[in-house]
């Protein structure tokens, strides 16, 4: 029934996702600030235009004005690579993510994503952990010993918590049967039924991945890489000017990764409760098109979407100022003692489950 | 060991319940705790918009007096400079001179008058010695920030206060309401 999309609009979308990752990015610096200011009492920065909003810019400037620094002894060639290799994996990870449904004009259809391909999670996960060889190779090239530590810590961290992440994707693997986010996201909403999203079927199993996306994602309190307490700035000690904030600014599009992956997968995408019930009574009450009413759904879609993911890094920044960083130790018990055996029980529950059909 | 505060906790080294080793519960906890505080009041002063009050009591930069013709009462008897904890006041004296009656209220007045404001420690010392009520200082103005040092030495530029009185400073000896009006019309008829 759905035709593939033109290549012309598949390059639009792809170039509004990657503006779009920019641009939420951008402004993640701004809230990650007015959030912590308001945790902490404060009111953040509010001197750059209204309400401070062109902070970012005033950011951006300072940060590209910066002096270029070069660590004597460094291998420069990779000291420019790292940078560019983890925003260049932040940015590549949401091009399969599907952020709306289909939109509809005469015989033609568009789809609100990128690539559609059936390999979207693995494709996720496949660039995501190639993003840890940005941050590997930053480190080994600043030729700094705290650089190092914070690049190893990075490594074994990510590691560690893939397997955990991994595993609870598996649960919901074995529910929906398949690694297109588009099919997943699409499963959660069956026409007629109370709109089962997997947050329902896999408490334990978001869990998990929640805490292994912070860990992923470097942010506190597993931001050990870049413990400032402890290693100076961890693998970015070396790096000044635009790199550094190249590395700042791949962190906050992979908080916008993880979000969008979390909602996607756990809380029904771009779907909404009573959204085709809204959309027969468009058409029976109030004489609109099929066409048209499933458009406004898939507007409203994407715009809940958005809603989520900014819900997702919220929580994230809320997170961060609420708890303290995990000791090294703690860090890796938590990781390979409870989170893997815990997902491991969470395979066998959702398999047990489905065998006795009480979830499908 | 008697209890002061009623305060004290006993600690033990029991191992932790299962609730507190899953941390999920005190994670809550402490999400709760920073959620209250995101919709506190801000206690935040956004300085140049909002300014804290002074107090009534306050003690800023220093305003020499004129009296109420518009004339310096200050008459240069170096008692401020004595009393003066930390030596920021000098003074130079002079005579006054026929036809300056209406600058200065008495025979002899300041031809210079310095504060030194990075010595000043705002005692207000000059204030109570002074005899003419002519050294005041001020609760609503500070000394402001400047970056060279010999900015700091305030002279009779900067420290009597102005003619209008409009202008005066709300310290020391007021002018009356038909004080100001007589000043006033004074000032118009010279104008004019």
């Amino acid at each position: 029934m759905l035709e593939l999309p033109a290549l012309g609009w598949q390059s639009i979308v792809i170039f509004v996702v990657f503006a779009l990752s920019l641009l939420i990015a951008t402004y993640c610096t701004y809230a990650e600030r007015v959030i912590a200011a308001f945790l902490q009492d404060r009111v953040g920065p509010d001197r750059a235009g209204p309400y401070g909003l062109l902070q970012p810019l005033a950011d951006a400037v300072k940060m590209f004005t910066k002096e270029e620094f070069f660590p004597s002894g460094a291998n420069t060639a990779l000291f420019i690579f790292g940078p560019c290799l983890a925003m260049i994996t932040a940015l590549m990870s949401s091009a399969v993510i599907p952020f709306g449904n289909v939109l509809e004009f005469g015989s033609n259809y568009f789809f609100l994503q990128g690539i559609e391909v059936n390999i979207g999670m693995l494709w996720v996960f496949g660039v995501v952990s190639l993003g840890v060889y940005g941050i590997m190779i930053g480190g080994w090239a600043s030729n700094n010993k705290f650089s190092l530590l914070g690049a190893i810590r990075a490594a074994s961290q990510n590691i560690s918590y893939e397997l955990a992440m991994g595993m609870s994707l598996i649960a919901v693997l074995m529910i929906s049967g398949t690694l297109s986010l588009r099919e997943i996201t699409l499963q959660q909403s069956v026409a007629g039924e109370w709109h089962f999203w997997n947050i329902v079927k896999q408490p334990l199993g978001f869990i998990i991945f929640l805490v292994c996306a912070f860990a992923e994602t470097n942010r506190t309190p597993f931001d050990l890489p870049e413990c400032e307490t402890e290693l100076v700035g961890g693998y970015h000690t070396e790096y000044s000017s635009m790199k550094l904030g190249l590395y700042l600014f791949s962190e906050y599009v992979n908080i916008f990764v993880a979000s969008a992956v979390m909602s996607v997968l756990y809380f029904g995408g771009f779907n909404f409760p009573f959204q085709y019930e809204l959309r027969d009574w468009l058409v029976s009450n109030q004489d609109w098109t099929l066409a048209g009413a499933q458009n406004l759904i898939t507007i409203l879609g994407t715009v809940l979407l958005f809603g989520k993911i900014f819900g997702f890094i919220f929580f994230f920044m809320w997170v961060r100022w609420t708890l303290p960083r995990f000791r090294y130790d703690q860090l890796m018990r938590l990781g390979w003692t409870i989170l893997i055996p815990l997902s491991i029980f969470n395979i066998l529950l959702t398999g047990g489950l489905i065998s006795f059909g009480i979830i499908q | 060991m008697q209890p002061l505060s009623n305060r004290a906790k006993q600690v033990d080294k029991k191992p932790m319940t299962l609730a507190e080793r899953a941390y999920l519960p005190a994670i809550f906890q402490g999400l709760s705790i920073t959620m209250r505080h995101f919709f506190m009041k801000k206690p935040t002063i956004r300085y140049p918009e909002e300014q804290r009050p002074f107090s009534p009591v306050f003690r800023g930069l220093h305003v020499l007096k004129r009296d109420e013709q518009g004339r310096e009462r200050c008459t240069a008897c170096g008692l401020c400079a004595v009393a003066c904890p930390a030596e920021a006041i000098t003074m130079v004296a002079g005579e006054r001179k026929k036809g300056e009656e209406g600058l200065y209220r008495e025979e002899k007045y300041a031809v210079s008058y310095e504060i030194n404001m990075l010595r000043c420690i705002f005692c207000g010392l000059c204030e109570e010695a002074c005899p003419k009520a002519a050294v005041y200082l001020q609760a609503d103005k500070m000394a402001p920030p400047r970056f060279e040092r010999d900015e700091f030495i305030y002279g009779k530029n900067r420290l009597v206060e102005p003619v209008s009185p409009d202008n005066r400073s709300k310290r020391g000896i007021q002018l009356t309401e038909e004080q100001a009006q007589q000043l006033r019309a004074k000032m118009d008829a010279q104008l004019a």
